[in-house]
Protein backbone atom coordinates (compact mmCIF):
# COMPACT_ATOMS: atom_id res chain seq x y z
CA UNK A 1 0.00 0.00 0.00
CA UNK A 2 1.29 3.52 -0.96
CA UNK A 3 1.95 5.10 2.30
CA UNK A 4 0.73 8.87 2.84
CA UNK A 5 3.10 10.96 4.91
CA UNK A 6 2.18 13.73 7.66
CA UNK A 7 4.66 16.21 8.40
CA UNK A 8 3.56 18.11 11.30
CA UNK A 9 4.22 21.47 10.74
CA UNK A 10 4.43 23.47 14.06
CA UNK A 11 6.23 26.86 12.85
CA UNK A 12 9.46 25.42 13.86
CA UNK A 13 12.12 26.34 10.97
CA UNK A 14 12.08 25.52 7.53
CA UNK A 15 10.53 21.68 6.87
CA UNK A 16 10.37 21.94 3.30
CA UNK A 17 14.07 20.16 2.93
CA UNK A 18 12.31 16.85 4.84
CA UNK A 19 9.73 17.16 2.14
CA UNK A 20 11.74 17.61 -0.63
CA UNK A 21 13.89 14.52 0.41
CA UNK A 22 10.29 12.33 0.39
CA UNK A 23 9.63 14.15 -2.91
CA UNK A 24 12.42 13.10 -4.33
CA UNK A 25 11.78 9.29 -3.95
CA UNK A 26 8.07 9.91 -4.67
CA UNK A 27 7.06 9.20 -1.28
CA UNK A 28 3.93 11.79 -0.85
CA UNK A 29 3.84 13.63 2.21
CA UNK A 30 1.73 16.51 2.91
CA UNK A 31 2.20 19.74 6.16
CA UNK A 32 -0.79 18.83 8.80
CA UNK A 33 -0.84 22.11 11.10
CA UNK A 34 -4.06 20.79 12.82
CA UNK A 35 -5.07 17.98 15.28
CA UNK A 36 -7.78 16.94 13.27
CA UNK A 37 -6.18 17.24 9.93
CA UNK A 38 -3.90 13.70 11.28
CA UNK A 39 -6.48 11.40 10.38
CA UNK A 40 -6.10 9.56 7.45
CA UNK A 41 -2.04 9.46 7.29
CA UNK A 42 -0.12 5.86 7.58
CA UNK A 43 2.84 7.48 8.63
CA UNK A 44 3.43 10.95 10.56
CA UNK A 45 6.79 12.60 10.90
CA UNK A 46 8.05 14.89 14.22
CA UNK A 47 10.48 17.74 12.76
CA UNK A 48 11.99 20.51 14.58
CA UNK A 49 14.57 22.43 14.54
CA UNK A 50 15.80 24.85 17.54
CA UNK A 51 14.95 25.33 21.46
CA UNK A 52 13.41 22.39 23.01
CA UNK A 53 11.13 24.92 24.54
CA UNK A 54 9.89 26.82 21.92
CA UNK A 55 9.21 23.64 19.99
CA UNK A 56 7.26 22.45 23.02
CA UNK A 57 5.11 25.69 23.21
CA UNK A 58 3.95 25.33 19.49
CA UNK A 59 3.18 21.97 20.06
CA UNK A 60 0.94 22.85 22.60
CA UNK A 61 -0.32 25.94 21.00
CA UNK A 62 -1.53 23.88 17.96
CA UNK A 63 -2.93 20.99 20.18
CA UNK A 64 -0.77 18.90 18.72
CA UNK A 65 0.96 17.28 21.86
CA UNK A 66 -2.24 15.21 22.44
CA UNK A 67 -2.74 14.28 18.81
CA UNK A 68 0.86 13.03 18.53
CA UNK A 69 -0.15 10.76 21.95
CA UNK A 70 -3.13 10.18 20.25
CA UNK A 71 -1.91 8.51 17.26
CA UNK A 72 1.31 6.79 18.93
CA UNK A 73 -1.96 5.02 21.00
CA UNK A 74 -3.73 3.72 17.58
CA UNK A 75 -0.32 2.36 16.61
CA UNK A 76 0.36 4.64 13.81
CA UNK A 77 4.45 4.67 12.84
CA UNK A 78 5.76 8.06 14.05
CA UNK A 79 9.39 9.53 13.72
CA UNK A 80 10.33 12.25 15.21
CA UNK A 81 13.58 14.24 13.75
CA UNK A 82 16.27 16.51 15.73
CA UNK A 83 14.21 18.70 18.18
CA UNK A 84 11.10 16.97 16.79
CA UNK A 85 13.30 13.54 18.66
CA UNK A 86 14.22 15.60 21.50
CA UNK A 87 10.51 16.30 22.48
CA UNK A 88 9.51 12.90 22.87
CA UNK A 89 11.81 12.12 25.51
CA UNK A 90 10.46 13.11 28.80
CA UNK A 91 12.13 16.41 29.54
CA UNK A 92 14.94 18.78 28.76
CA UNK A 93 17.44 20.61 30.82
CA UNK A 94 17.60 23.13 28.11
CA UNK A 95 17.07 26.70 29.42
CA UNK A 96 15.56 25.13 32.65
CA UNK A 97 14.00 22.53 32.94
CA UNK A 98 11.23 21.63 30.45
CA UNK A 99 8.53 18.80 30.14
CA UNK A 100 8.82 17.02 26.59
CA UNK A 101 5.97 14.19 25.26
CA UNK A 102 7.36 11.64 27.91
CA UNK A 103 6.65 9.02 25.14
CA UNK A 104 10.25 7.78 25.43
CA UNK A 105 11.59 7.72 29.18
CA UNK A 106 14.55 9.86 29.63
CA UNK A 107 16.45 13.25 29.69
CA UNK A 108 17.93 15.54 27.27
CA UNK A 109 20.73 16.86 28.70
CA UNK A 110 23.62 19.32 27.74
CA UNK A 111 27.40 18.63 26.07
CA UNK A 112 29.36 19.29 29.08
CA UNK A 113 31.53 22.56 28.51
CA UNK A 114 35.41 21.68 28.43
CA UNK A 115 38.41 22.20 26.34
CA UNK A 116 38.76 20.73 22.95
CA UNK A 117 34.90 19.81 22.78
CA UNK A 118 32.97 22.26 20.60
CA UNK A 119 29.18 22.51 20.92
CA UNK A 120 27.32 22.29 19.11
CA UNK A 121 28.35 18.94 17.81
CA UNK A 122 27.98 19.75 14.20
CA UNK A 123 28.98 17.56 11.37
CA UNK A 124 28.93 13.94 9.38
CA UNK A 125 29.31 11.28 12.72
CA UNK A 126 29.21 7.73 12.37
CA UNK A 127 25.96 5.57 14.03
CA UNK A 128 26.71 2.20 15.20
CA UNK A 129 23.61 0.15 15.14
CA UNK A 130 22.23 -2.07 17.98
CA UNK A 131 20.35 -4.26 16.56
CA UNK A 132 18.66 -4.83 13.18
CA UNK A 133 15.34 -2.78 12.68
CA UNK A 134 13.32 -2.23 9.63
CA UNK A 135 14.36 1.64 10.11
CA UNK A 136 17.37 0.42 9.28
CA UNK A 137 16.84 -1.71 6.33
CA UNK A 138 19.91 -2.29 3.75
CA UNK A 139 21.91 1.08 5.70
CA UNK A 140 25.36 -0.58 6.20
CA UNK A 141 26.37 -0.24 10.40
CA UNK A 142 28.60 2.85 11.17
CA UNK A 143 26.99 4.86 8.00
CA UNK A 144 27.74 8.41 8.50
CA UNK A 145 24.66 11.05 9.42
CA UNK A 146 24.24 14.79 9.20
CA UNK A 147 24.19 16.33 13.03
CA UNK A 148 24.06 19.60 14.63
CA UNK A 149 22.62 19.75 18.34
CA UNK A 150 24.07 20.90 21.46
CA UNK A 151 21.62 18.47 23.45
CA UNK A 152 21.65 15.09 23.92
CA UNK A 153 19.60 12.30 25.26
CA UNK A 154 20.24 9.93 28.25
CA UNK A 155 17.59 7.44 28.43
CA UNK A 156 15.69 5.43 31.10
CA UNK A 157 15.59 2.19 29.20
CA UNK A 158 19.27 1.91 27.62
CA UNK A 159 17.40 -0.94 25.06
CA UNK A 160 15.53 1.96 23.52
CA UNK A 161 18.69 3.29 21.77
CA UNK A 162 18.83 1.53 18.40
CA UNK A 163 21.96 3.79 16.87
CA UNK A 164 24.69 4.75 18.95
CA UNK A 165 27.02 8.01 18.28
CA UNK A 166 30.18 9.22 20.00
CA UNK A 167 30.75 12.43 20.71
CA UNK A 168 32.61 13.00 24.11
CA UNK A 169 30.99 9.70 24.79
CA UNK A 170 28.02 7.50 23.29
CA UNK A 171 24.69 8.93 23.16
CA UNK A 172 21.81 7.54 21.52
CA UNK A 173 21.22 9.35 17.68
CA UNK A 174 18.48 6.41 16.83
CA UNK A 175 15.67 5.70 19.61
CA UNK A 176 12.51 3.53 19.20
CA UNK A 177 10.04 2.35 21.38
CA UNK A 178 7.03 0.68 20.09
CA UNK A 179 5.64 2.45 17.13
CA UNK A 180 7.73 5.51 17.70
CA UNK A 181 11.26 6.31 16.16
CA UNK A 182 13.62 9.22 16.54
CA UNK A 183 16.41 10.48 14.90
CA UNK A 184 19.02 13.15 16.43
CA UNK A 185 20.73 13.94 12.86
CA UNK A 186 18.58 15.23 9.65
CA UNK A 187 18.06 12.70 7.25
CA UNK A 188 17.04 15.01 4.97
CA UNK A 189 20.32 16.55 5.07
CA UNK A 190 22.62 12.64 5.54
CA UNK A 191 22.62 12.07 1.45
CA UNK A 192 21.96 8.59 0.83
CA UNK A 193 21.87 7.16 4.11
CA UNK A 194 19.22 9.36 5.21
CA UNK A 195 17.39 9.07 1.47
CA UNK A 196 17.01 5.16 2.38
CA UNK A 197 16.14 5.54 6.04
CA UNK A 198 13.28 8.02 5.00
CA UNK A 199 11.81 5.38 2.49
CA UNK A 200 12.59 2.54 5.05
CA UNK A 201 10.20 4.60 7.71
CA UNK A 202 7.12 5.14 4.81
CA UNK A 203 7.56 0.80 4.99
CA UNK A 204 7.18 0.28 8.02
CA UNK A 205 3.60 -0.91 7.99
CA UNK B 1 33.88 9.63 15.26
CA UNK B 2 33.06 13.43 14.08
CA UNK B 3 34.86 13.49 10.83
CA UNK B 4 36.47 16.72 9.49
CA UNK B 5 34.50 18.49 6.75
CA UNK B 6 35.57 19.47 3.12
CA UNK B 7 33.47 22.52 1.56
CA UNK B 8 33.84 22.88 -1.90
CA UNK B 9 33.13 27.14 -2.42
CA UNK B 10 31.49 28.55 -5.51
CA UNK B 11 31.14 31.92 -5.74
CA UNK B 12 27.87 32.76 -7.65
CA UNK B 13 28.26 36.38 -9.70
CA UNK B 14 25.15 36.41 -12.01
CA UNK B 15 23.96 33.13 -11.73
CA UNK B 16 27.29 32.12 -12.78
CA UNK B 17 30.05 30.29 -10.90
CA UNK B 18 33.09 32.59 -10.61
CA UNK B 19 36.35 32.24 -8.58
CA UNK B 20 39.01 34.81 -8.24
CA UNK B 21 42.57 34.53 -7.92
CA UNK B 22 43.19 37.30 -4.87
CA UNK B 23 39.81 38.81 -5.49
CA UNK B 24 41.47 40.21 -8.85
CA UNK B 25 40.88 38.61 -12.04
CA UNK B 26 37.59 36.57 -12.04
CA UNK B 27 37.24 33.84 -14.29
CA UNK B 28 34.17 31.69 -15.11
CA UNK B 29 34.05 28.38 -13.96
CA UNK B 30 30.66 26.98 -14.96
CA UNK B 31 27.54 26.15 -13.74
CA UNK B 32 26.85 26.63 -10.03
CA UNK B 33 23.70 23.43 -10.65
CA UNK B 34 26.49 21.56 -12.54
CA UNK B 35 29.20 21.76 -10.20
CA UNK B 36 26.76 21.19 -6.82
CA UNK B 37 26.32 17.79 -8.38
CA UNK B 38 29.37 16.65 -8.89
CA UNK B 39 30.83 17.66 -5.55
CA UNK B 40 27.65 15.95 -4.24
CA UNK B 41 29.08 12.70 -5.97
CA UNK B 42 32.30 13.46 -4.76
CA UNK B 43 31.18 13.27 -1.38
CA UNK B 44 31.50 16.98 -0.10
CA UNK B 45 30.13 17.25 2.83
CA UNK B 46 28.53 20.81 2.41
CA UNK B 47 28.15 23.23 0.22
CA UNK B 48 29.12 27.00 0.55
CA UNK B 49 27.54 29.16 -2.33
CA UNK B 50 28.69 32.87 -2.44
CA UNK B 51 26.98 35.77 -4.01
CA UNK B 52 29.73 37.97 -4.91
CA UNK B 53 27.39 40.99 -6.92
CA UNK B 54 24.60 40.65 -4.34
CA UNK B 55 22.73 43.51 -6.33
CA UNK B 56 19.16 43.58 -5.94
CA UNK B 57 18.19 42.01 -9.09
CA UNK B 58 20.34 38.93 -8.85
CA UNK B 59 19.24 37.93 -5.29
CA UNK B 60 16.58 36.42 -7.20
CA UNK B 61 18.44 34.46 -9.32
CA UNK B 62 20.23 33.33 -6.13
CA UNK B 63 17.04 32.15 -4.36
CA UNK B 64 16.15 30.43 -7.10
CA UNK B 65 19.03 28.33 -7.01
CA UNK B 66 19.19 27.98 -3.21
CA UNK B 67 15.50 26.50 -4.20
CA UNK B 68 16.53 24.01 -7.36
CA UNK B 69 19.78 22.30 -4.99
CA UNK B 70 17.45 21.84 -2.26
CA UNK B 71 15.09 19.87 -4.70
CA UNK B 72 17.84 17.40 -4.99
CA UNK B 73 21.36 17.88 -3.22
CA UNK B 74 20.49 16.06 0.15
CA UNK B 75 23.24 17.41 2.20
CA UNK B 76 23.54 20.86 4.31
CA UNK B 77 24.82 24.15 1.88
CA UNK B 78 24.93 27.71 3.03
CA UNK B 79 24.62 31.24 1.38
CA UNK B 80 26.39 34.31 1.71
CA UNK B 81 26.78 37.46 0.32
CA UNK B 82 25.20 40.77 0.93
CA UNK B 83 23.22 39.41 3.64
CA UNK B 84 22.20 42.36 5.57
CA UNK B 85 19.41 42.13 7.67
CA UNK B 86 16.98 39.46 8.89
CA UNK B 87 14.65 39.78 5.99
CA UNK B 88 17.30 38.84 3.78
CA UNK B 89 18.06 35.60 6.24
CA UNK B 90 14.48 34.48 6.23
CA UNK B 91 14.07 34.25 2.03
CA UNK B 92 17.29 31.89 2.00
CA UNK B 93 16.26 30.28 4.72
CA UNK B 94 12.99 29.60 3.12
CA UNK B 95 14.18 28.71 -0.40
CA UNK B 96 15.97 25.83 1.12
CA UNK B 97 19.49 26.75 2.28
CA UNK B 98 20.57 25.35 5.80
CA UNK B 99 22.35 28.01 6.71
CA UNK B 100 23.27 32.09 6.23
CA UNK B 101 27.11 33.15 5.65
CA UNK B 102 26.82 37.21 7.04
CA UNK B 103 30.46 39.45 7.03
CA UNK B 104 30.29 42.53 6.31
CA UNK B 105 26.64 43.71 7.53
CA UNK B 106 27.77 41.94 11.16
CA UNK B 107 30.54 43.92 11.31
CA UNK B 108 28.62 46.95 10.76
CA UNK B 109 25.34 45.91 13.05
CA UNK B 110 26.75 42.96 14.86
CA UNK B 111 23.13 42.73 16.37
CA UNK B 112 22.44 40.79 13.06
CA UNK B 113 24.45 38.10 14.54
CA UNK B 114 22.44 38.00 17.96
CA UNK B 115 18.99 38.28 16.49
CA UNK B 116 20.14 35.97 13.52
CA UNK B 117 20.51 33.23 16.31
CA UNK B 118 17.17 33.83 17.90
CA UNK B 119 15.07 33.41 15.43
CA UNK B 120 16.61 30.49 12.83
CA UNK B 121 19.39 29.11 15.24
CA UNK B 122 23.00 29.04 15.83
CA UNK B 123 22.80 26.43 13.53
CA UNK B 124 22.11 28.42 10.81
CA UNK B 125 24.67 31.29 11.26
CA UNK B 126 27.79 31.38 9.81
CA UNK B 127 29.97 34.81 10.53
CA UNK B 128 32.41 34.99 8.03
CA UNK B 129 35.95 36.91 8.39
CA UNK B 130 38.15 38.03 6.35
CA UNK B 131 41.89 38.84 7.68
CA UNK B 132 45.27 40.17 6.93
CA UNK B 133 48.12 39.99 9.16
CA UNK B 134 49.12 43.02 9.77
CA UNK B 135 52.18 42.95 12.12
CA UNK B 136 53.92 40.08 13.93
CA UNK B 137 50.90 38.16 15.65
CA UNK B 138 48.46 40.82 14.59
CA UNK B 139 45.71 39.91 12.36
CA UNK B 140 42.80 42.30 11.66
CA UNK B 141 39.49 42.03 10.05
CA UNK B 142 38.90 43.42 6.81
CA UNK B 143 35.84 44.39 4.69
CA UNK B 144 35.11 44.60 0.80
CA UNK B 145 37.20 41.79 -0.27
CA UNK B 146 39.91 42.67 1.54
CA UNK B 147 39.95 46.31 0.94
CA UNK B 148 38.96 48.00 3.89
CA UNK B 149 40.60 47.57 7.40
CA UNK B 150 38.42 47.35 10.59
CA UNK B 151 40.93 47.97 13.03
CA UNK B 152 38.97 44.66 14.85
CA UNK B 153 41.66 42.18 15.90
CA UNK B 154 40.64 39.05 14.29
CA UNK B 155 40.41 36.79 17.58
CA UNK B 156 38.46 39.15 19.55
CA UNK B 157 35.95 39.45 16.71
CA UNK B 158 35.49 35.97 16.75
CA UNK B 159 34.74 35.45 20.06
CA UNK B 160 32.12 38.34 19.94
CA UNK B 161 30.46 36.36 17.17
CA UNK B 162 30.39 32.96 19.21
CA UNK B 163 29.03 35.28 22.24
CA UNK B 164 26.39 36.74 20.25
CA UNK B 165 24.97 33.13 18.91
CA UNK B 166 26.95 32.45 15.47
CA UNK B 167 27.30 28.35 15.14
CA UNK B 168 30.79 28.78 12.60
CA UNK B 169 33.39 30.90 11.58
CA UNK B 170 34.27 31.04 8.44
CA UNK B 171 38.15 32.38 8.49
CA UNK B 172 39.38 33.72 5.29
CA UNK B 173 43.14 34.44 5.19
CA UNK B 174 43.12 37.53 2.42
CA UNK B 175 46.77 37.03 1.99
CA UNK B 176 46.74 33.59 1.09
CA UNK B 177 43.23 33.40 -0.90
CA UNK B 178 43.38 32.00 -3.93
CA UNK B 179 47.58 31.55 -3.82
CA UNK B 180 47.40 28.50 -3.03
CA UNK B 181 50.18 28.50 -1.27
CA UNK B 182 48.85 26.99 2.01
CA UNK B 183 46.14 27.83 4.85
CA UNK B 184 47.71 30.75 7.37
CA UNK B 185 47.86 27.83 10.07
CA UNK B 186 48.96 30.56 12.72
CA UNK B 187 45.76 32.82 12.83
CA UNK B 188 43.48 29.51 12.22
CA UNK B 189 44.70 27.77 14.94
CA UNK B 190 44.37 30.60 17.34
CA UNK B 191 40.99 31.05 16.38
CA UNK B 192 39.79 27.41 16.34
CA UNK B 193 41.62 27.21 19.93
CA UNK B 194 39.74 30.37 21.36
CA UNK B 195 36.18 29.25 20.72
CA UNK B 196 34.47 26.26 21.29
CA UNK B 197 32.14 26.80 18.04
CA UNK B 198 33.55 25.35 14.60
CA UNK B 199 36.50 26.77 12.28
CA UNK B 200 36.09 26.48 8.67
CA UNK B 201 39.47 27.47 7.39
CA UNK B 202 39.26 28.81 3.88
CA UNK B 203 42.07 30.59 1.33
CA UNK B 204 44.90 28.82 0.41
CA UNK B 205 44.71 25.30 -0.08
CA UNK B 206 46.53 23.99 -3.30
CA UNK B 207 47.48 20.38 -2.21
CA UNK B 208 47.06 17.64 0.43
CA UNK B 209 49.98 19.06 2.36
CA UNK B 210 48.11 21.99 2.97
CA UNK B 211 44.41 21.03 3.44
CA UNK B 212 45.59 18.30 6.08
CA UNK B 213 47.93 21.02 7.91
CA UNK B 214 44.87 23.43 8.35
CA UNK B 215 43.04 20.24 9.72
CA UNK B 216 45.73 19.14 12.27
CA UNK B 217 48.26 22.19 12.85
CA UNK B 218 45.49 24.81 12.39
CA UNK B 219 43.37 22.95 13.98
CA UNK B 220 40.13 23.94 11.62
CA UNK B 221 36.90 21.57 11.67
CA UNK B 222 36.45 21.85 8.07
CA UNK B 223 38.13 23.62 5.24
CA UNK B 224 36.58 25.10 2.64
CA UNK B 225 38.61 25.47 -0.98
CA UNK B 226 37.33 26.30 -4.59
CA UNK B 227 39.91 26.92 -7.64
CA UNK B 228 41.44 23.05 -6.98
CA UNK B 229 37.98 21.66 -7.05
CA UNK B 230 36.73 23.77 -9.89
CA UNK B 231 39.86 23.68 -12.32
CA UNK B 232 40.08 19.95 -11.25
CA UNK B 233 43.27 20.10 -9.48
CA UNK B 234 41.68 17.34 -7.39
CA UNK B 235 38.28 15.76 -6.71
CA UNK B 236 36.77 16.31 -3.43
CA UNK B 237 37.34 12.17 -2.83
CA UNK B 238 40.46 12.73 -3.86
CA UNK B 239 41.59 14.87 -1.10
CA UNK B 240 38.71 12.70 1.36
CA UNK B 241 40.54 9.38 0.67
CA UNK B 242 44.00 11.21 0.95
CA UNK B 243 43.56 12.72 4.75
CA UNK B 244 41.98 9.53 5.63
CA UNK B 245 44.91 7.66 4.59
CA UNK B 246 46.83 10.07 6.80
CA UNK B 247 43.98 9.54 9.81
CA UNK B 248 42.22 12.31 9.48
CA UNK B 249 39.01 11.25 10.27
CA UNK B 250 36.63 11.53 7.05
CA UNK B 251 33.38 10.70 5.76
CA UNK B 252 34.32 8.09 2.69
CA UNK B 253 31.34 7.10 0.68
CA UNK B 254 31.65 3.92 -1.91
CA UNK B 255 30.01 6.00 -4.68
CA UNK B 256 31.83 6.17 -7.65
CA UNK B 257 33.86 9.23 -8.52
CA UNK B 258 32.07 10.45 -11.49
CA UNK B 259 33.81 12.01 -14.01
CA UNK B 260 37.14 11.59 -13.01
CA UNK B 261 38.63 14.11 -15.64
CA UNK B 262 35.66 16.28 -15.31
CA UNK B 263 37.81 19.23 -15.25
CA UNK B 264 35.98 22.57 -16.49
CA UNK B 265 37.63 24.24 -18.41
CA UNK B 266 37.47 28.41 -17.78
CA UNK B 267 35.37 29.81 -19.79
CA UNK B 268 33.33 26.79 -20.52
CA UNK B 269 29.77 27.44 -20.56
CA UNK B 270 28.19 24.25 -20.47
Amino acid sequence: MKPRIAIIHYNVGNLQNLKNALDYQNLPAEFVTRPEELSGFSHVILPGVGAFQTAMDHLRGQEMDQAVQEIVALGTPLLGVCVGMQVLFSASQENGRHQGLGIVPGQMVRFPDKPGLKVPHMGWNTVAFTRQDPLLEGIPDHSHFYFVHSYRGVLETPDDGLGLTDYDGLFPSIVRRGNVWGVQFHPEKSQNPGLALLANFSRIA
Amino acid sequence: MLTKRIIPCLDIKAGRVVKGVSFVGLRDAGDPLELARRYNDQSADELVFLDITASHENRGLTLELASRLAKELFIPFTIGGGISTLEDIRAIVSAGADKVSVNTAAIHNPDLITQGALHFGSQCMVVAMDVKQTGPDRWEVYTHGGRNPTGLNAVDWARECQNRGAGEILLTSMDRDGQKSGFDLEITAQISGSLNIPVIASGGGGTMDHFYQALTIGKADAVLAASVFHYGTYTVNQVKQALAGRGVPMRLTEQPDVEETGAIEPGNKS
